[in-house]
């Protein structure tokens, strides 16, 4: 017999393939819908009806949507995104390198963010009411009611521009050294680190609140442990399973919603990237950002909800 | 040598209320209270539910429960007053010299934690033992209260484990410390009677084995009579009575104690199986979907009209369910349900409007089978309004006769649930069901939640309107005493089938079969030595046997 939770996560994982395998149609589908022509993109306004008729079989526009969307699928699902309309490079190797930029950028910040979140919505419960919880739920309150361009821009010029601790634009470009890249990488960080920062502190305290009402941590006290062991060892165990759910979706977020803080720091990663060829109307680069999106987006949830799963105890130990 | 361990003087306990539309105010809960208590002797604490025996329990811990707190008086635990102390004084008192044991264990137990880690926490955090000497004396204590494989009980987590094993569980994980005193709040109240006794038996085996002393807490007098050296009955925060407990049962000196002595003083007639039944389960089988195993198997009972079937059984032994598939709520797999003279159709939707109003239902948690925010007498006015379209004055009218039939009277029509106490709240649930002028009403544990004095004014308020109205009832319940008060028929139900069925005379007269001697045997009675003697009888006949 196979443990029950194998049957649950197996559940859980084929329902985000379906998801992912769902978006992947409904970005398909929407690039379709968009007014205009690929062949007449590429070939501008003169194109003679000869030649565009020739690009639209080469190109197999001629094809069924139906078709066209599994052939596309299918050489995704091989590493192949395409070529770019606009400057014909391939457009996985070009993404690869703005990827991994954007995901550098979101491990600094998630490094830095999640165990300080988690650390922050420990000591507010322990302080609940009291002012340290008061000042760490107004602070944090107050940075994520900030637009984080606006963000950007005063983080720029305080410590870019009075106070020069680090370069006011985050370019970076291949050879860099890993501690330069840290240093110039350092101001978008600290704005997505302030982004996050208070979504996923609430979240921790509410969770754990919820939590210290249980019979359990009562049962804690009247053993005599410290205030801080009963939030950490008995609460938050129990408040594991949210608080994942609210971690994800905020490295979903340091992944997807990026855009506008790397605009503002100039900043090569894939928020930059699709920006830019959304305006040029590149629609093969727009669906394989789209599909990269999603991928993360819907991985990150079902990491959650695995973990999630192995968390629950009654799972894991099934009577 | 008696030696004072815990001398509680002149107690006071306040609490602060927040009533809607009025500045917050502090109410005093317990007004007074002194008492003593000597090394390795144990207290029973008896009394009402709200009569503050728990807030008197745990401020022997200087814990208050909630916005509870102590505001008044002394408690010298060893000789010194506990209450002056910092909150790290009461860190190193609580889980070290004085331990805790829940009413709900389940609850009280983490659920992401192994039992052993649990049980043996506070040891080690004051350093009364190293870890594995405190694992050591957990297997003991496990041993010692019957938990089966002691050596490997505490690698479970508490999901895997029944109610009456975690509170076994609870009882080591406050013995484990060897504290001087342990505080037993209702340990066995949320058991079966079945589970009960053997709980309460391995209770106060470890107590005289570890010589610790306790203050044993508990609303029924049954119980604390088989453990306890000495009782005190409170009431709405005062001490009514303190002394011994044999001149507690045998003579006791006030009337409210005497009340308690007596309860269950209901006379009730058996009345004889009429020619016709008004309800005639045939070969029920149910199961909930998703599952596969019946809940109910090949269930047949009748009920009289005008009279009282009582349904018993553990939890879990299937009784709820057959009054879900009576009502239609559980449609059965097979099976039939008779019911004035006519076959009902297992779904509820198929059924007509007079099949819904002749068959009525009331549940155990009076407080969420009510709307908070309607009023009394709106409650009781919907099924008015619904089944036979009474309104304005018409309606009025009716509702303030059922309010006087439940005793509660006209004054109550504009309360709010909220402003009523369990049994008030349980009389408007009743007066809801007779509203609809049922033939029969099936009271799901409908006096569980209720204290033995409350629960005597509904039981006898029942039989009063049966006698009235000469609705039939099919009463479910765990409670034995209940079922001997007020029962016609029986129906004793185990493991999903009916195992023994009849008139209450019959079903209550030996030779019994296994379960219902087993359940019978097990209800506590108010006499000294009652639990040795059921335990020894026990130990012969399995010996014998």
């Amino acid at each position: 017999m196979t443990h029950p939770i194998v049957r649950l996560l197996t559940q859980r994982i084929a329902l985000g393939l379906l998801l992912l395998l769902a978006a992947s149609a409904m970005i398909f589908a929407g690039t379709q819908i968009l007014p205009g022509d690929v062949a007449q993109s590429i070939l501008g306004q003169s194109a003679t009806p000869e030649a565009l008729a020739n690009l639209r079989a080469e190109l197999g526009l001629n094809e069924p949507a139906i078709q066209r969307y599994f052939r596309w699928l299918g050489a995704a699902l091989h590493g192949d995104l395409g070529t770019a309309l606009t400057n014909g490079q391939d457009i996985a190797t070009a993404m690869g390198k703005r990827l991994g930029n954007t995901l550098f950028l979101a491990t600094c910040a998630a490094v830095i963010a999640v165990p300080t979140a988690i650390l922050l919505g420990l000591i507010a419960v322990r302080y609940e009411g009291r002012w340290p919880d008061k000042l760490i739920s107004g602070l944090t309150l107050s940075t994520v009611s900030v637009p984080e361009f606006l963000l950007g821009y005063i983080a720029m010029f305080l410590l870019a521009v009075k106070v020069a601790a680090f370069p006011s634009v985050a370019t970076i470009y291949e050879g860099m050294g890993f501690f330069e890249k840290l240093r110039v990488v350092g101001l978008p960080v600290l704005v997505l680190v302030l982004v996050v920062l208070g979504h996923m502190m609430r979240m921790t305290r509410a969770a754990i609140l919820n939590v210290m009402q249980s019979a359990y941590i009562e049962t804690a006290e009247l053993k005599g442990l410290r205030p801080f062991q009963i939030i950490a060892r008995h609460a938050f165990p129990n408040a594991i399973a949210p608080i994942v759910n609210v971690v994800m979706l905020n490295l979903a977020y340091l992944v997807v919603g990026v855009v506008v803080v790397e605009v503002v720091f100039i900043y090569p990663g894939m928020g930059q990237y699709l920006v830019d060829h959304v305006a040029k109307r590149d629609v093969p680069v727009v669906q394989a950002c789209g599909l990269v999106f999603a991928t993360v987006y819907i991985g990150l949830n079902m990491l959650a909800d695995v973990i999630a799963i192995l968390a629950n105890p009654r799972l894991r130990h099934p009577k | 040598m008696a030696e004072t361990l815990l001398d509680v003087r002149n107690l006071k306990i306040a609490a602060t209320v927040y009533p809607p539309g009025e500045k917050p105010h502090d109410i005093e809960i317990v007004h007074g209270v002194s008492f003593t208590l000597e090394k390795g002797k144990v207290l029973g604490l008896i009394g009402e539910s709200g009569a503050g025996k728990s807030t008197i329990g745990l401020s022997s811990m200087a814990y208050g429960r909630g916005g509870v707190r102590i505001s008044g008086g002394q408690v010298l635990l060893n000789g010194r007053d506990i209450l002056a102390g910092s909150e790290a004084d009461l860190r190193g008192l609580r889980g070290r010299e004085v331990t805790y044991v829940a009413q709900s264990a389940a609850a009280a137990f983490n659920p992401a934690k192994r039992l052993m880690e649990q049980v043996i926490e506070a040891t080690l955090k004051h350093g009364r033992a190293s870890r594995s000497e405190a694992r050591a004396r957990a297997v003991r204590l496990f041993r010692k209260l019957g938990l089966p494989n002691p050596e490997t009980f505490g690698d479970r987590y508490p999901h895997q484990v029944s109610g009456g094993q975690l509170q076994r569980a609870m009882t080591a994980m406050a013995l484990c410390p060897e504290p001087d005193l342990v505080v037993f709040d209702e340990p066995t109240t949320a058991l079966d009677v079945t589970t009960q006794i053997d709980v309460l038996a391995a209770i106060k085996e470890a107590i005289h084995a570890t010589g610790v002393a306790a203050l044993y807490i508990t609303h029924d007098l049954a119980v604390v009579a088989q453990v306890a050296d000495h009782i005190m009955v409170l009431r709405n925060s005062a001490m009514v009575e303190y002394g011994e407990t044999r001149q507690i049962i045998e003579a006791p000196r006030e009337d409210y104690t005497r009340a308690l002595v007596s309860v269950r003083s209901i006379e009730h007639e058996e009345k004889r199986p009429t020619p016709e039944p008004l309800l005639k389960v045939e070969n029920l089988t149910a199961r909930y979907r998703g599952t596969d195993f019946d809940v109910l198997k090949n269930v047949s009972v009748e009920l009289h009209p005008g009279q009282t079937l009582a349904v018993v059984g553990e939890s879990g032994s299937g009784k709820s369910t057959l009054a879900r598939a009576i009502t239609g709520l559980l449609p059965p797999s097979a099976g039939r349900i008779g019911f004035a003279g006519r076959v009902l159709s297992p779904q509820m939707m198929d059924r007509t409007r007079d099949d819904l109003r002749e068959l009525q239902m009331i549940y155990q948690m009076a407080d969420v089978a009510m709307n908070p925010r309607h009023t009394v007498g709106k409650i009781i006015g919907r099924p008015l309004e619904f089944y036979f379209g009474l309104k304005g004055a018409a309606k009025r009218r009716r509702v303030i006769e059922l309010l006087d039939e439940i005793e509660l009277g006209e004054k109550f029509i504009d309360r709010y649930p909220a402003e009523l106490s369990g049994g008030q709240k349980q009389r408007v649930c009743i007066a809801r069901a007779l509203a609809a002028k049922p033939k029969m009403i099936i009271c799901d544990e409908v006096t569980s939640a209720l204290d033995p004095l409350v629960a005597d004014g509904i039981l006898k308020l029942l039989l009063a309107l049966q006698r009235i109205e000469g609705v039939a009832l099919l009463f479910i319940t765990h409670d034995l005493a209940t079922v001997r008060a007020i029962a016609d028929a029986i129906a004793v139900m185990y493991r999903g089938q009916v195992v023994r069925y009849g008139t209450k005379s019959e079903v209550l007269t030996p030779p019994f079969d296994d379960y219902t001697d087993l359940l019978l045997s097990s209800v506590p009675e108010l006499q000294l030595g009652w639990l040795e003697q059921v335990i020894a009888h026990r130990k012969m006949e399995s010996a014998g046997g």
